[in-house]
C-alpha cells in the first residue's frame, strides 16, 4: 500500500493557506507542488507537513516565505527567442490593424517577459498605442519587476535571446548598467502595469489583443487551467493572440475548439 | 549473465509501469533495453535521458525506429498509456500524477539536471508504489540514486545495471552505496526481465 498521509497533510495545508491568506493552491498539479513543499519543509526545519501547516497558520512571515517556495520563478529576458520571433513576423502584422493595444502578461514572474515584450513593440512601432499589463501572485516577484533591475550576469544570455528573437538593434539600448546590475529603460518601465492578479481566484480586468502565459498553467490541474482558458478566452478580443510555453498546450483542455493553432511550433494559439 | 529464472523472479509481481533514467552512454543501453518489447507491451515506459535543455530533441524520433512501442515526447496532462515510451522533454522535469496523467515543470534542476531522474522516480513511487519497477543504467552523474532507493523503499522493484557493463559506471555505482538493488544485471538481463513483467 503507498502511504497517502503526506498527500492528506498537503490537502490540509491548502486549505488552510486558502483559509487563512486566500492564496489558492487547491487545485495546482500535485506532483510539483509536493516537491516545493518538501523542500520547504527541510528549509523551515519542520519534520512534517502538519509542523508546517501550524507554523503557517500562526506565523504570517513563514507564510511570506513559503510563498517564494511555491512560486518559483525561471524566467529570462526573450526565452524560447523562436517564440518573440514569432511574435514579431506573425502576430505584429495583425497587432499593427488596432488603433490601440492592451497586451496582457500572466505570470509574470519577475518581469524579464513583459520588458522582453515591451522591447518588441517598441522596435515595431507599436508601444507608444500600446497598454502592458503585468500581473503574478507572488508581491516579491512583483517588487523586483516594477523596479526593472537584473542580475548583469544574465546579459549575455539575454542578448543572445534578443539577437535569435530577431532584435532589430542593440540590446544595451535598453538598459544601463551599475555595478553588478542593470536598470531597464525608464521608457519600457513607464508603459507596463503590474498588478496583484491570481488566475485561481479573480476575474478578467480588460479586453486584450494578446495575452503571453508561458510556463505557468503546468503548474496547475486541469479544472483550474481551464478556469485560465476561460479567463483568457473572456479578456481577449475576437480573433484576439494567446501565447503559451513550449510544452503547454490548448488542445488538452475545455477549451480546444474555441482556439486554433497559430504557429503551432511556438504555441501561440488564436481565439476562433 | 543472464539466468534462466529471472522471469520466475517476477511473475506474480503485478507491475503497472517501468521507469528508465539513463545519461552518457545512455542511447545504446536503452536501444538494448527496448528494442525487443513487442507493440502489444502492456505497461508503459517513463525514460529520462540527460540531454542539453536548449535545442530539441530527436530522441523520440529516433527510437520510434529501434522499437515496435509508440514512442512520445511527454506532454503535460497527457494521459498515461500502456505499449508506450514516453521521453522527458529537454529543459522539463517530467512527474506523474495521482490522476495518471504527466506533468510537466521547470522547477530547478537536481543535480544539474532538468529533466532529473530523481524527479521522475520519486513522482512515479509516490503514484505507483509496489505497482512500479525503476531502471538505472550507465551515466557519468548521481542523479537516480536517491529515486531509486524511493521506488524500492515504496515496495517497488528496483534495476540497476551492472556497473562493470556500464559505458560508464558512475550513476549504478551511486545507486549501489544507497540501496541493494532487487536486480543488477546486464542489459540483456534487463531487456529480457522487463518481457517477463508483462
Amino acid at each position: 500500500m503507498v502511504d497517502r498521509t503526506v498527500e492528506i497533510e498537503l490537502k490540509l495545508l491548502f486549505e488552510a493557506i486558502y483559509l487563512k491568506y486566500s492564496y489558492d493552491f487547491r487545485e495546482y498539479s500535485g506532483a510539483s507542488l509536493k516537491r516545493r513543499v518538501l523542500l520547504a519543509l527541510r528549509e523551515f526545519g519542520c519534520e512534517t507537513v502538519s509542523a508546517l501547516q501550524q507554523r503557517i497558520l500562526h506565523e504570517p512571515q513563514v507564510f511570506a516565505e513559503l510563498l517564494q517556495y511555491l512560486t518559483i520563478p525561471v524566467t529570462e529576458m526573450f526565452r524560447d527567442p523562436a517564440y518573440f520571433r514569432a511574435l514579431r513576423e506573425h502576430v505584429v502584422p495583425v497587432l499593427r490593424t488596432y488603433p490601440s493595444l492592451k497586451i496582457w502578461v500572466a505570470g509574470c514572474s519577475t518581469g524579464e517577459e513583459i520588458y522582453s515584450l515591451a522591447i518588441l513593440l517598441h522596435e515595431e512601432g507599436l508601444l507608444e498605442r500600446s497598454m502592458l499589463y503585468a500581473t503574478d501572485i507572488n508581491p516579491r516577484s512583483l517588487e523586483r519587476a516594477r523596479q526593472g533591475i537584473f542580475d548583469i550576469n544574465h546579459v549575455r544570455k539575454y542578448t543572445r535571446n534578443y539577437q535569435l528573437a530577431g532584435g532589430t538593434r542593440s540590446f544595451a539600448d535598453y538598459y544601463t548598467a551599475a555595478y553588478d546590475s542593470v536598470l531597464i529603460d525608464r521608457r519600457l518601465r513607464d508603459k507596463v502595469t503590474f498588478a496583484d492578479h491570481s488566475l485561481a481566484t479573480d476575474s478578467v480586468f480588460a479586453e486584450t489583443q494578446l495575452i503571453s502565459c508561458r510556463n505557468v498553467l503546468i503548474y496547475f490541474n486541469k479544472a483550474l487551467q481551464d478556469r485560465a482558458f476561460g479567463l483568457f478566452h473572456e479578456s481577449l478580443c475576437r480573433r484576439g493572440f494567446l501565447g503559451l510555453g513550449s510544452k503547454e498546450t490548448v488542445e488538452f483542455s475545455g477549451y480546444a475548439d474555441r482556439f486554433e493553432p497559430f504557429a503551432k511550433e511556438e504555441r501561440i494559439f488564436r481565439k476562433t | 549473465m543472464s539466468s534462466p529464472s529471472l522471469g520466475s523472479s517476477v511473475t506474480g509481481r503485478r507491475v503497472d509501469a517501468v521507469v528508465i533514467g539513463t545519461s552518457a552512454g545512455g542511447l545504446e543501453a536503452l536501444s538494448a533495453v527496448v528494442a525487443d518489447l513487442p507493440a502489444d507491451f502492456r505497461l508503459p515506459l517513463l525514460v529520462v535521458q540527460h540531454v542539453p535543455e536548449s535545442g530539441p530533441t530527436q530522441l523520440a524520433e529516433i527510437f520510434s525506429r529501434k522499437t515496435a512501442l509508440r514512442v512520445r515526447e511527454a506532454e503535460d496532462k497527457e494521459a498515461i498509456a500502456g505499449g508506450t515510451l514516453y521521453f522527458a522533454a529537454p529543459g522539463y522535469h517530467l512527474m506523474i500524477e495521482q490522476d495518471l496523467t504527466l506533468a510537466l515543470s521547470q522547477d530547478d534542476p537536481v543535480h544539474y539536471s532538468r529533466p532529473s531522474i530523481d524527479v521522475l522516480f520519486e513522482s512515479a513511487a509516490d503514484v505507483w508504489g509496489e505497482r512500479l519497477a525503476g531502471v538505472l543504467m550507465t551515466g557519468a552523474n548521481e542523479d537516480g540514486a536517491a529515486g531509486l532507493l524511493a521506488i524500492q523503499r515504496a515496495g517497488g522493484i528496483a534495476i540497476v545495471q551492472d556497473p562493470e557493463e556500464a559505458e560508464v559506471d558512475i550513476m549504478p555505482l551511486a545507486a549501489l552505496q544507497r540501496l541493494v538493488p532487487d536486480h543488477l544485471l546486464p542489459l540483456r538481463g534487463i531487456a529480457e526481465l522487463l518481457r517477463a513483467l508483462e
